[in-house]
């Protein structure tokens, strides 16, 4: 799918007329439906929820298509710094955590709680994709290949566990080997690397998980343990799911949402409170707009010319899969509840503003690649 | 190695891409299917388990049914209750609200453990009740305070209710709570319901599914958190159905009250239908009581009472018959061609080998007629060996004994009606002439039931094979007796003398006009040993029982009725005087009722008073113990049952036949 040639040349100003408009209305129609969702799970009000992230929505936005009109090549100058930046941004708070006496997991920015690790999943696609660019192509098959990109990569997931946040330390992770994959490692180390996290799962589990992250791995391989407890989250989000049937209970008819029963309804199991009023009809919905979305920034890295904006534009478009797989899964209950948002549905302005980065630096990535082949 | 060039590396990228899109479809896949199975083909569990997270459903336990007697007086009926249940769900601090109902409704602490650990084990809107049977002022003071007390939920309710009290504590039961078999049993929400009581004993339990009525329910919605949402609808309970018994209340209070404070049963029949009109065991426990859920001291007062107030002595009790037994043995004598005219002479006993059985006087010559209204015993050694005991076994169960019958309550004892075969099968043993002797004068090892007395005395007035019943029903017709009726009628003659000729129990004639009252007396040994007393005094429990069956009026046969008295130390003495009076309350009851206002001044009291003031007795003489453990069981029915059967058995041992072989001059009449 290509994007953007729809206003005739002329009579829209041709900044406009570039953008990528299809896959402008494609967010916007998923922001929306957000939207609603999140007006319904306030039982039929604009606060506190809908409001608030409508605002933001479009608010990033708007910063999304600004990022767009940042050339390509800003991105892979200023790789390094921006992971310099976050990564110091994620010790900072580990500290201010450590001064505090507690976790803290964010900075007050007065208008946003930003936080430094949701950053990082975008900055760690830049930066590694930067490595790769700059590692001569006869160096792929050595060592040298390897271990900058897993310290790349292991220092910031590794903040992030000491929060701890397994679902954001997870999805850094998943960026960063995204693109090792992409820049052509050899598939032995990943199929090898494969073997050894199922050995090491099981002391993971013990010896690394904090006690509530173990408690929830736990509680998602046998459900019924912890009924009343973590358990619980699970048995009536499906049950919220599952409720729905083809088309629903309707908009705004709800049970499991308005009357309490779906915990975090309009956060993490923001997808449940949905589904709940729109059915199969409605997840399927969402599934098909975000692969439209994610083919869409797939053929984009297709169509680069660099390397580092092909590595980017896949490893990208991956960790916004990443984010809408890994939320599904764990909603219905086919993954442990690690706290992992659906972006543009479930309520949170950091989420939004994470998708709206990876959009912007894709959108970016898009309109130098026909700049290039208009040349 | 293979150079890798920019342009290998391009196309790795492209083949990888592909690799990572194609298995971001795959999982794109994976979640769409598992979507549809959960919202389409697991749709209706799931809609299933939604409705059951917002839906409530509360039940009211239904009005239990009324036990009416055949007037449709009442003998348990329902009373408004006021009772305090809390809903655990919205409680929200649970000890601050069960101090704050501590303070205002005044429980003890034994009583606050039990509702927390309710309130632990209760699921979500389950109400657990706090107290029930609440004076209206604390109910008031708690119905005030609602608004800080979240949770609490005053509610009136009906409990059981016995107008009569401890006169028809066996007969009709009671009810208490469902105890946890029960509930594992029926599985049914319904039973662990605060204000929701079951059959426990007699007819509330036999009769428990038509009494037991269908709950009434509400459907609300509610939020997770348990704020009610709206109603969705309410079902109002439907009552049980009335039960109604062939018991005359008049007659079974009566009863009760005439028996004054001895133990014992007295059981009247309407001779001509089978139905039975008054059944009374006495000491009895007050349902009332028991239906509260009685206190472990209660329960010990009733428990050590050497009277067994627990047991149903009517159904469960078992006697030896004595005297009472002798129209079986005249029947079967009769049945077996002797001739009733024919004379035989008493000289004070009958004599067996070297043995002598003895007879209570020298009686002369003695006529089937006179052998009976005088309780001769050598008449009946003579014809009883004569005949043989398989004959007046024969007769015995024609008359009803030795067998068990349809009533709605939940135990009998068939007692013993021994022949040949018996004895070879019980004890290994041939049957021998002194087992005769002892049993044609319902002694040795004859074992009767007062129940079974009386329908022998209904059997012996009617002519007819009457079955006894307890629920009213259209009366039915019963086939005559195995008799021929001139045999029957000669036995009815000889009763007659008994109480209005020159019999045993003369002191009871019935003083109405025109109506006679036909009966037979018997004592019953307890001990083998003899003692200087000879079962006349001494010790209580060392006492003969007394006996008396009796039927009136003996022209045209209406009621009879069978009393025995334990330890009363004879039929005449103890028994024929209360039947007398149960008689003539059918008959006059202004005569009756004067009679016994004269003997409840003498006793101190009528039952309810005398009840109070023994517990009362009994209190003080326990209060220098510090209380002992001796736990109230949960079910006191069946501890009840415990009861009766070890007392039963040590009545059975008593009654060894070898005590009558021992004794061969039995106190007999």
């Amino acid at each position: 799918m290509r994007g953007g040639d729809i206003g005739p040349a002329g009579v829209v100003p041709a900044q406009l007329a570039q953008l990528p408009w299809r896959i402008i209305f494609l967010v916007i129609a998923i922001g929306v439906f957000g939207l609603l969702v999140l007006y319904s799970a306030a039982s039929g009000n604009i606060r506190p929820w809908a409001l608030n992230q409508g605002t933001r929505f479009f608010i990033f936005l708007a910063m999304a298509i600004v990022l767009s009109r940042i050339p390509e090549s800003f991105w892979a100058m200023g790789a390094f710094p921006l992971y310099i930046a976050v990564l110091l941004m994620l010790i900072f708070v580990e500290l201010l955590g450590a001064v505090a006496g507690g976790s803290q997991r964010w900075l007050d920015l007065g208008f946003i709680r930003l936080q430094p690790s949701e950053l990082m999943k975008p900055v760690i696609v830049l930066a590694c994709a930067r490595f790769y660019e700059l590692l001569p192509a006869a160096e792929i098959r050595r060592f040298g290949a390897i271990w900058p990109a897993a310290v790349l990569i292991g220092l910031p997931a590794g903040l992030v566990m000491l929060q701890p946040d397994l679902g954001t330390a997870l999805m850094i992770t998943a960026g960063g080997i995204t693109v090792m994959f992409l820049a052509g490692i050899p598939l032995r180390l990943f199929i090898g690397g494969a073997l050894a996290l199922a050995v090491s799962i099981p002391i993971i589990v013990n010896y690394v998980l904090h006690d509530y992250q173990r408690k929830r791995v736990l509680t998602f391989l046998y459900p019924e343990s912890d009924p009343l407890g973590t358990g619980y989250h699970i048995s009536q989000s499906k049950i919220a799911i599952g409720s729905g049937g083809w088309f629903g209970k309707g908009f705004l008819q709800g049970t499991q949402s308005h009357l309490d029963y779906l915990p975090e309804g309009h956060t993490d199991f923001a997808l449940a409170t949905m589904m709940e009023e729109w059915g199969f009809m409605g997840g399927l919905f969402l599934i098909v707009a975000f692969g439209m979305l994610i083919k869409w920034g797939i053929g984009v890295s297709v169509r680069s010319n660099s390397r580092f904006s092909r590595l980017t534009a896949a490893a990208l478009s991956a960790t916004i899969f990443y984010y809408c797989a890994i939320n599904m899964a764990m909603v219905m209950g086919l993954a442990p509840v690690v706290g992992v948002p659906l972006p543009l549905i479930s309520f949170g302005g950091t989420a939004t503003m994470t998708f709206m980065i990876c959009l912007g630096i894709l959108m970016s990535i898009d309109r130098q690649n026909r700049k290039v082949a208009r040349w | 190695m293979v150079r890798i060039t920019e342009a290998t590396q391009a196309y790795s990228f492209s083949r990888r891409a592909l690799v990572l899109g194609g298995l971001q479809g795959g999982v794109a896949l994976v979640l769409a299917g598992r979507m549809a199975y959960l919202s389409v083909f697991e749709n209706e569990r799931y809609r299933l388990l939604a409705d059951s997270n917002r839906i409530n459903l509360t039940l009211t336990p239904p009005r239990r049914g009324w036990i009416v007697d055949r007037n449709g007086a009442p003998l348990a009926n329902n009373r408004t209750d006021f009772r305090v249940d809390l809903i655990p769900d919205r409680m929200q601090d649970k000890p601050k609200t069960l101090d704050a109902l501590q303070n205002i409704l005044g429980f003890s602490q034994e009583d606050r453990a039990r509702i927390e650990t309710d309130l632990k084990r209760a699921a979500g809107f389950q109400p657990v009740q706090v107290l029930e049977n609440l004076d209206w002022e604390r109910f008031a003071a708690v119905s005030v305070r609602l608004p800080e007390l979240p949770g609490v939920a005053p509610t009136r309710g009906f409990a059981r209710n016995y107008p009569l009290g401890a006169g028809v504590g066996h007969l009709v039961g009671y009810v208490g709570t469902a105890n946890a078999e029960q509930f594992k049993k029926e599985k049914d929400p319904l039973l662990v319901t605060p204000g929701f009581k079951l059959g426990k004993d007699g007819i509330e339990k036999q009769m428990e599914d038509r009494l037991r009525g269908t709950p009434g329910a509400k459907r609300v919605e509610v939020t997770a958190h348990g704020r009610l949402v709206r109603e969705l609808a309410t079902r109002p309970d439907s009552p049980g159905e009335t039960v109604k018994l062939t018991i005359d209340a008049g007659l079974q209070e009566y009863t009760a009250r005439r028996m004054g404070d001895e133990s014992g049963s007295v059981t009247v029949f309407d001779c001509m239908t089978g139905q039975i009109l008054a059944m009374v065991s006495m000491p009895a426990y007050d349902p009332n009581a028991f239906s509260d859920g009685i206190s472990r001291s209660e329960w010990k007062m009733l428990a050590e009472d050497d009277h067994i107030p627990l047991m149903n002595k009517t159904l469960q009790g078992l006697y030896p018959p004595g005297s009472t037994f002798k129209p079986a043995t005249a029947l079967a004598a009769l049945g077996a061609g002797v001739d009733p005219s024919r004379v035989i002479y008493c000289n004070g006993g009958y004599q067996l080998g070297n043995r002598r059985y003895g007879c209570l006087g020298r009686h002369g010559p003695m006529t089937m007629h006179t052998a009976i209204a005088r309780s001769c015993n050598t008449y009946f050694y003579t014809v009883g060996r004569e005949i043989g005991i398989n004959n007046i076994a024969a007769a015995a169960r024609a008359l009803g004994f030795g067998a068990e019958y349809e009533l709605p309550l939940p135990s009998q004892r068939y007692g013993t009606i021994p022949d040949e075969a018996w004895k070879l099968r019980r004890y290994k043993q041939q049957w021998t002439q002194s087992d005769t002797l002892n049993a044609s004068i319902g002694q040795g090892y004859v074992l009767v039931s007062p129940f079974q007395l009386a329908l022998s005395a209904a059997r012996l007035a009617s002519g007819k094979l009457v079955e006894p019943s307890l629920l009213l029903e259209p009366g039915k017709n019963f086939p005559a007796l195995p008799f021929p009726p001139e045999h029957v009628a000669i036995v009815r003659a000889g009763m007659d003398e008994v109480v209005n000729g020159h019999g045993t129990a003369g002191a009871s004639k019935l003083q109405i006009e025109g109506v006679r009252m036909g009966g037979k007396t018997g004592t019953a040994q307890v001990r083998r040993i003899m003692d200087a007393t000879r079962g006349q005094g001494g010790a209580w429990k060392y006492r003969d029982h007394g006996l008396f069956i009796c039927f009136a009026p003996v022209d045209n046969p209406r009621y009879a009725a069978s009393v025995v008295i334990e330890h009363g130390m004879g039929g005449a003495r103890a028994a024929a005087p209360i039947a007398k009076d149960v008689l003539t309350f059918l008959f006059d009851r202004p005569q009756a009722m004067k009679r016994l206002h004269a003997l409840e001044a003498g006793w101190g009291g009528n039952i309810n008073q005398r009840m109070a003031a023994r517990a009362a007795a009994w209190k003080a003489g326990q209060a220098p113990q510090p209380p002992t453990a001796a736990p109230v069981p949960e079910d006191p029915a069946e501890a009840a049952r415990g009861v009766a059967a070890a007392a039963s058995n040590a009545s059975v041992e008593a009654l060894d036949p070898d005590a009558a072989n021992l004794k061969p001059t039995g106190p007999l009449e």
